[in-house]
C-alpha cells in the first residue's frame, strides 16, 4: 500500500524529465576550496551538463531559482547500515551482523538491502544522497561486501553492489578471533594468502566446504578483488599501533587498498598513512579515552590528517550516542570550529563539506559522484542557508537529476500530532 | 547532628519549627528523644573556588529565563550574579571582559548522565551503573559509584555544562539515587555534590526492566508486569511511611521510646521520600501510554513524577504533560534504534515546548553532554521547520532553568538573575552555531574553564601520562 502511494506521488516526475536549470546558487562544488556565486547548474538525463556563473538556460528547462543559497553535491554516508538494519533492538530487523553464519568474507550485502526502510527518507530529507551499508562482522574477523545505496524514493537502490570488504582488526577483531590480536592476524593472513593461492592457481585447494573447514572456498574467492587492488578493504582499527600494522600488510598483499575505519589514533601516525596513501573514516567527536584502544582521541584527529595530506572521510561512526547520517553537516560543522580553538586542528568549510561529499565518493570508488562539476551525477542539495550549520535545513534534494520528495514517516507523524485535543474522531483517522 | 540534619532539606527544618509552635506549655523544654531517617547524611563537601570581581561587557545574553539582552553587561562577585543588565557597575580592580559579537548564557545544565557511574573508558571494570540484581534496588545511591577522575567531566565542562544530574541506568524499574553534581574535579564523590540539592529516584518503564529479568525468567517480563511490580513496591512503601508517621507522631508527643522506631529499611527510606516530598522521580519512559500509565499510577500511591526522561512519544501528549506540571527530558532526534523509540521524530521538542509543558534538553551520552546547546539547536530547526516559532533565548532555558527546576535547584542555579549562582558560559559565537565553542566557564564566579589558557583546563588523573597527553581535545 505504502509503495503504491508513493509510485503515485512519483508520478508527477516522470524517469526521463526535461532538462533542470537551478539559477543563482551560491554552489560549494566540493572540488578543493571553489565556490561559483550566482552558479547556474543544467542537469539532463540524471548528469551535470553544465555549471558556472550566468550560463544560458536550454529551452524547456525546468527552472529553480536558488536565490543565492547555496548548493552542494549530496552528501555520502559511509558507513552506515541503511538499507540493512531497520530497528537496532530488534533483532529479525536487522541484517548488520551474522553471528552464527560460517561464511565471513563471502556475505554480499546486496542480498539485504530493503529500499521500504524508514530511514531512506529520513536521511534523504537531510541531504545523504548515497550510503555505503557496511556490514559488522559477526563471527570472524571479516564481515562481507558492503554496497552503496542511492536513497532516491524512486530507485534504483543498489549503486554499486560489493563495492568493498570489511574487516574488523583491533579489540573488536581479537575477540572475534578467538582473544587475541595474534589470532586475529592469523585468520586474516590464513584467508589472504589462500586468496593469493587460488589467484595463482585457480585449480587449487583452498579450504573445504564443510562446516569444520577453517577455510571457506567462498571466502577465499570473495578476497581475490581485495588481494588483486580491484576491492578496498575497510579496516576497523583504533590504536595507532594497530594502525602500523595494517599499513605493513601491504609488503606482503601489494595491491591490497585498505581505508583506515575509526581510527581515533590515527593523527599519532598521521605522517605514515600519508606515505602510505591510505584514507582514512573517523567521526570528528571522538575525544574520550573510551577504551585502552582509543586513548589519544582529539578532535584534532581529522586537522591533523588533513595537515598530513591524507583524506578524510567524515562518517557517522559509533561510539558517539545517537549518531546518524542525518548528523553529518554537523559533524563537518564541528571540524571546522575545531580550528578555532586555540591549539585546536580544524577543517576549512571546503574541506569539512568535501569530507561528507567528494572524499567519501572517491573512497567508495564513486568516479562520478561527490562534486559538483560537468558529467558527474546530478545529486544535489538545495539548502536554506549554511548547509554545516546545525539550523539550516535542505529544501530541495535531487538524485540522478530526480527531484525527491521532502516528507518521511516522521513528518506524516509531525503532522499528525501537531494540533492535539479531543476532536470528533482519533487522531488515527485521516484529516 | 540533629542540625545537620535539619539543615539539608529546608521543608524539613519549617515543618519542625511547625510542630514546636504547636507544643502545649506544659511540655518539658528539652525535646523528646524522635529517631529520624536522615535526610541528607551524606552531604556535600563542596567548596567553590576563588574567583575574581568579574564584568563581562558587550555581549549578546541569553540568561535562561527566556530574556534576551543585547549589548548587554553581567557582574559577578561573591560567586553570585551580582548585577545583569544593560549597564552594570564596574568596581575597580574588577576583571573587565570585552565581549562584543560574543554571547553570554546561563550554565547548561544536563538533567540525565552517567558520567562517573559509566566512566571512561567503558570497560566492564567501570561499568556501575546498573545494579541489575533486582527489579527494584532503590536502595542504591548513583554517588556511591561515581568515579571522580572520569575524564568525561572536564569534556562536559569545556561544552559549558556546569551542574549535571548523574543517575543510575535503567535496567531496573527503580534504579536508584540520582545525584546532582558540578563538573568541578574533586577527591570524593562529596567534594562534586551540589550542596543542598534533593536527591532523585531513577525510575524506568517499558522494555529495559522486561527484558533485562524477563529474559531470566522472572518478574517483570512484560509491560504488566513492569506496572505490577512497581505497585505493590510503592504499596508498601505507603505502609513504611505510614509506620513512620505514626512513630513520629507518638514519640513527638513523648508516647513512643526510641527502640519503638520502625526498623530502617534503605530501599523504603527512598520511596518515602518521594512520598513525602523530599525525592523527585526521574522517570524513563519513551512511549506515550506507558507515560500516562506512570501518571495513573503516581495518582494512586500519591507522588508526583517530576521528568519522563528519553521522552520519544511526549509529543503525544504533551497538553496532558502541561497539565500534570511534568517535564520531558529529550534527545533531539535520537530514534528508531529500539521499538518504544521508532516514532521518535525531529518535531519532538519544539512541540513539547509549543504545547507550554516543560521541555527539558538532556544527554544520557558522556558525548553528548558536551554539546548539548547544538542538540537544542537542531530541535530549534525542526520546529521551524513545522512553522513554529522558537527564539534562541526562549531556547536556552530547555538547557538551563528546566533542568534546574527538574533539579530542584532553580532557586539557585539556571538563569542569570541578581542573587542567583554566577554559573556562566561566555561563547565564541552565537551558540546555536555549530562553529561555537564555550571560551570561558565560570561555577559559583570562579573561572574553571578557559579555552586559551592550558592552566584553566583539567586533565582527569586517568590522563596523565597516556598517550595524545597534553592534546587539545
Amino acid at each position: 500500500m505504502k509503495r503504491v502511494l508513493l509510485s503515485m506521488v512519483l508520478a508527477a516526475a516522470p524517469a526521463v524529465a526535461a532538462p533542470i536549470a537551478i539559477t543563482g546558487a551560491t554552489a560549494h562544488t566540493a572540488r578543493g576550496e571553489e565556490v561559483i556565486r550566482n552558479a547556474t547548474i543544467i542537469i539532463d538525463n540524471g548528469r551535470i551538463t553544465a555549471i558556472g556563473a550566468g550560463l544560458a538556460i536550454p529551452a524547456g528547462a525546468t527552472v529553480i531559482d536558488a536565490k543565492g543559497q547555496p548548493v552542494t553535491p549530496g552528501i555520502v554516508a559511509v558507513p552506515s547500515d541503511l538499507g540493512l538494519t531497520e530497528v537496532g533492538g530488534v533483532r529479525e530487523t536487522s541484517d548488520g551482523s551474522a553471528r552464527t553464519s560460517p561464511y565471513s568474507a563471502a556475505l554480499d550485502m546486496a542480498a539485504a538491502i530493503n529500499p521500504g526502510s524508514l530511514h531512506f527518507a529520513i536521511y534523504r530529507m537531510a541531504g545523504v544522497t548515497r550510503a555505503a551499508a557496511v556490514p559488522d562482522s559477526g563471527n570472524a574477523v571479516f564481515g562481507g561486501q558492503g554496497v552503496v545505496v542511492s536513497l532516491a524514493a524512486n530507485g534504483p537502490t543498489v549503486t554499486r553492489p560489493r563495492a568493498f570488504q570489511y574487516v574488523e582488526l583491533g579489540e573488536a577483531g581479537a575477540r572475534l578471533a578467538g582473544g587475541s590480536r595474534p589470532a586475529a592476524y592469523a585468520q586474516l593472513i590464513d584467508l589472504l594468502d589462500a586468496a593469493k593461492r587460488l589467484a595463482a592457481n585457480p585449480a587449487a585447494s583452498v579450504g573445504g566446504d564443510d562446516s569444520g573447514s577453517l577455510v571457506k572456498r567462498r571466502d577465499v574467492e570473495a578476497l581475490l578483488p581485495v588481494l588483486s587492488g580491484a576491492q578496498s578493504l575497510m579496516v576497523h582499527v583504533e590504536r595507532a599501533s594497530d594502525i602500523l600494522e595494517v599499513l605493513k600488510l601491504k609488503g606482503r598483499y601489494p595491491a591490497l587498498r585498505p581505508v583506515l575505519v575509526g581510527a581515533r589514533e590515527a593523527w599519532l601516525v598521521a605522517a605514515q598513512i600519508a606515505r602510505a596513501g591510505v584514507p582514512v573514516i573517523t567521526h570528528s567527536l571522538y575525544d574520550l579515552p573510551d577504551d585502552f584502544e582509543g586513548l589519544a582521541a582529539s578532535r584534532n584527529n581529522a586537522g591533523h590528517l588533513q595537515a598530513a595530506g591524507v583524506t578524510v572521510v567524515l562518517g557517522p561512526l559509533g561510539g558517539v550516542g545517537g549518531t546518524t547520517p542525518v548528523n553529518l553537516p554537523g559533524y563537518a560543522g564541528n571540524a571546522v570550529g575545531q580550528g578555532t580553538v586555540p591549539g585546536g586542528k580544524g577543517l576549512t568549510k571546503a574541506q569539512a563539506l568535501a569530507s561528507i561529499t567528494a572524499n567519501p565518493a572517491r573512497v567508495l570508488g564513486l568516479a562520478d559522484t561527490g562534486t559538483l562539476e560537468v558529467g558527474k551525477r546530478a545529486d544535489i542539495v538545495l539548502w536554506d542557508g549554511d548547509p554545516l550549520e546545525l539550523m539550516s535545513s535542505p529544501v530541495a534534494v535531487w538524485i540522478d537529476g530526480a527531484a525527491q520528495p521532502m516528507t518521511s514517516r516522521q513528518t506524516l507523524l509531525a503532522q499528525r500530532y501537531k494540533a492535539l485535543g479531543r476532536i470528533d474522531l482519533p487522531l488515527q483517522y485521516p484529516r | 547532628m540533629r542540625a545537620i540534619l535539619l539543615l539539608g532539606i529546608a521543608g524539613v527544618a519549617l515543618a519542625s519549627v511547625a510542630a514546636a509552635k504547636e507544643k502545649p506549655k506544659d511540655v518539658p523544654a528539652s525535646p523528646p528523644d524522635v529517631v529520624r531517617v536522615g535526610k541528607d547524611p551524606w552531604p556535600s563537601q563542596y567548596r567553590p573556588y576563588p574567583g575574581q570581581v568579574t564584568v563581562i561587557r558587550g555581549a549578546t545574553i541569553y540568561d535562561g529565563a527566556g530574556r534576551r539582552i543585547d549589548n548587554g553587561m553581567i557582574r559577578l562577585e561573591g560567586g553570585k550574579v551580582a548585577e545583569i543588565g544593560t549597564s552594570v557597575a564596574v568596581p575597580v580592580g574588577a576583571t573587565l571582559i570585552e565581549a562584543q559579537g560574543k554571547y553570554v548564557t546561563a550554565g547548561i545544565i544536563d538533567i540525565h548522565s552517567h558520567l562517573g557511574v559509566y566512566p571512561s573508558p567503558g570497560v566492564q571494570a567501570h561499568s556501575d551503573g546498573n545494579e541489575a540484581t533486582s527489579p527494584a534496588r532503590p536502595e542504591v545511591w548513583a554517588e556511591h559509584s561515581v568515579w571522580p577522575q572520569d575524564p568525561g567531566f572536564s569534556r562536559a565542562l569545556a561544552g559549558g555544562i556546569t551542574a549535571l544530574h548523574a543517575l543510575p541506568g535503567s535496567a531496573n524499574l527503580f534504579g536508584g539515587r540520582g545525584v546532582t553534581l558540578k563538573p568541578v574535579y574533586g577527591r570524593s564523590v562529596q567534594e562534586m555534590k551540589f550542596p543542598g540539592a534533593p536527591y532523585s529516584l531513577k525510575m524506568a518503564c517499558g522494555e529495559n526492566p522486561k527484558r533485562v529479568y524477563g529474559s531470566r525468567n522472572q518478574l517483570p517480563a512484560t509491560r504488566m508486569g513492569n506496572i505490577a511490580y512497581a505497585r505493590q513496591l510503592w504499596s508498601d512503601a505507603v505502609g513504611y511511611k505510614r509506620r513512620w508517621d505514626d512513630y513520629t507522631k507518638r514519640a513527638e508527643a513523648g508516647t513512643a521510646k526510641p527502640t519503638d522506631a520502625p526498623r530502617r529499611e534503605l530501599a523504603l527510606d527512598t520511596l518515602m521520600g518521594v512520598l513525602n516530598g523530599e525525592i523527585l522521580v526521574q522517570n524513563h519512559c519513551y512511549r506515550a501510554d506507558e507515560m500516562a500509565n506512570v501518571i495513573s499510577m503516581s495518582r494512586e500511591f500519591g507522588y508526583k513524577v517530576t521528568a519522563f526522561h528519553h521522552a520519544v512519544e511526549s509529543y503525544k501528549i504533551a497538553d496532558m504533560l502541561k497539565a500534570e506540571g511534568i517535564c520531558s527530558a529529550m534527545w533531539a532526534d535520537w530514534y528508531g534504534f529500539k521499538m518504544e523509540s521508532y516514532d521518535g521524530i525531529r518535531e519532538n521538542i519544539a512541540l513539547v515546548n509549543a504545547a507550554g509543558a516543560c521541555a527539558i534538553v538532556h544527554s544520557d551520552d558522556e558525548n553528548g553532554i558536551q554539546r548539548l546547546n547544538q542538540e537544542a539547536a537542531k530541535a530549534i530547526a525542526a520546529g521551524r521547520r513545522l512553522g513554529l516559532t522558537i527564539t534562541p533565548e526562549l531556547a536556552w532555558t530547555w538547557l538551563s532553568l528546566n533542568p534546574a527546576k527538574g533539579l530542584g535547584i532553580g532557586d539557585r542555579t539556571g538563569s542569570l538573575e541578581a542573587g542567583k549562582a554566577a554559573d556562566v558560559v561566555l561563547w565564541s559565537a552565537e551558540p546555536f552555531s555549530v562553529y561555537a565553542r564555550p571560551t570561558h566557564v565560570w561555577i559559583d564566579g570562579a573561572l574553571m574553564y578557559d579555552w586559551g589558557d592550558p592552566k584553566r583546563r583539567p586533565t582527569a588523573d586517568f590522563e596523565l601520562g597516556q598517550p595524545g597527553a597534553g592534546e587539545v581535545k
